[in-house]
């Protein structure tokens, strides 16, 4: 067992977890944020993703240990009031069928915007369906999804 | 996944130390290849030694014709250093093609190099440079370390440090990825130095990366794509599978060895 404190959606959170537990399971297990998604398992999906210091990451892929001291955002944490202009756009555009898929699209989605920005580059139609080669959408609905991040970096 | 014990180490010392004291402990860096591995039960050390923070084996430093990269830089840091592109702007581009973005926040260049996967690409950017891995205890050449599938030359124990590539004149990485997985079904890299020309091969051996020595010796001759029209490799050897037979992935070494030519800055 680990004794780990990490700060999830702004709240200090911690307890002693199995060295063997993944940070998706701390995540929707011990603190019951269920909007972080378990697809595949196996690394490819994205359904998963989460920020850990401000950085994308696969949950299903990094130990809860590992995030000891980290600043974790699930997608329970990007709504400041009202949605986020990502979840915003998701909903203007129908950026979902199943939605599953819909809580590692967005934080991915941030996670580029905002990556783009700081390096003063564009993120265009190519760029965005490039961006998103580590997120599935098994109802293939990618082209509302590349929509709707096309219109929240407009908007972020 | 099995059980096993954490420890998070700070230093490449204090690993070694917890390493050496595990009944069979393994190293776990950006853990993108380690844990999906633990996951499918393929893998079950009995203790985990977590260098991902060690901050004494991250980042980049550029002098005097060679860049240094520390063992646990991610994919992501050596894809966006500005002073790396500017110098040596192949070795960005190919970390920036590793896996996806967020693999590649958490992927270490020191990890791929461990691991030694035969279609990794870094292997390729290593030994086509001639870099040298450097360890808690040694320097070790890059023709001596890869030794075929998941085998290197590092002992039980020893921990990567930093890799320093020599920066070449031009160079270029060309990957041909697997549709589905992203590794390289074949990657080439090319790089050109006053001494002469290196080809390094991954994701087409059966015994891991490998250097084209026929093409290296013409184009140290003559650099353009031309100079290698008449050379092929041989399919014997070559890794055959649904997703391309041997054949296949010998001609894409020779495509991709003329596209990494033509493309070289």
């Amino acid at each position: 067992m680990s004794e780990i404190k990490m700060t999830v959606n702004g709240k200090p959170v911690g307890g002693d977890v199995a060295d063997n537990m993944l940070l998706v399971e701390f995540i929707r297990e011990t603190l019951r944020l269920t909007g972080t998604h378990v697809g595949c398992d196996t690394s490819q999906c994205g359904a998963c993703v989460v920020h850990v210091d401000g950085k994308a990451v696969k949950s299903c892929t990094m130990l809860a240990a590992a995030a000891d001291g980290a600043e974790v955002t699930t997608i329970e944490g990007v709504a400041n009031g009202g949605l986020h202009p990502m979840q915003k756009a998701f909903n203007d555009n129908h950026g979902l069928q199943c939605g599953f898929c819909t809580p590692g699209m967005i934080m991915s989605g941030i996670d580029m915007v905002n990556r783009y920005k700081a390096e003063g580059k564009t993120l265009d139609e190519a760029a965005i369906r490039h961006e998103l080669e580590g997120n599935i959408c098994r109802c293939t609905g990618y082209h509302n999804i590349v929509k709707s991040i096309s219109q929240a970096a407009g908007e972020m | 996944m099995h059980s096993t014990n954490y420890h998070a180490a700070i230093t490449a010392a204090e690993a070694a130390s917890l390493l050496s004291s595990a009944e069979d402990g393994a190293l776990l860096a950006g853990g993108q290849t380690l844990l999906p591995t633990m996951k499918a039960r393929l893998a079950a050390p009995s203790d985990l030694v977590d260098i991902s923070r060690a901050e004494e084996l991250r980042g980049i430093s550029i002098t005097d014709g060679a860049a240094t990269i520390g063992a646990m830089t991610t994919h992501a840091e050596v894809a966006g250093h500005a002073a790396l592109r500017s110098a040596f702007p192949a070795l960005c581009d190919l970390a920036g093609r590793i896996g996806d973005p967020a693999v590649r926040h958490r992927g270490t260049i020191g990890g791929s190099l461990a691991n030694n996967d035969p279609a990794a690409c870094y292997p390729a950017a290593v030994l086509g440079t001639g870099a040298i891995i450097s360890t808690n205890t040694r320097d070790i050449a890059a023709d001596d370390y890869f030794q075929g599938l998941f085998a290197t030359a590092l002992d039980a124990g020893e921990v990567i440090t930093s890799i320093t590539f020599p920066i070449p004149r031009a160079a270029n990485y060309q990957k041909f990825a697997q549709p589905a997985s992203r590794f390289a079904l074949v990657g080439v890299f090319v790089a050109q130095f006053a001494e002469g020309v290196r080809v390094a091969v991954t994701g087409a051996s059966e015994e891991g990366v490998f250097r084209w020595t026929d093409a290296e010796t013409s184009l140290s001759s003559d650099f353009t794509a031309d100079a290698i029209g008449g050379l092929s490799v041989r399919s014997q050897g070559m890794i055959s599978d649904l997703h391309g037979d041997g054949s296949y992935r010998a001609n894409l070494v020779q495509v991709l060895t003329a596209r990494a030519v033509a493309a070289a800055s």
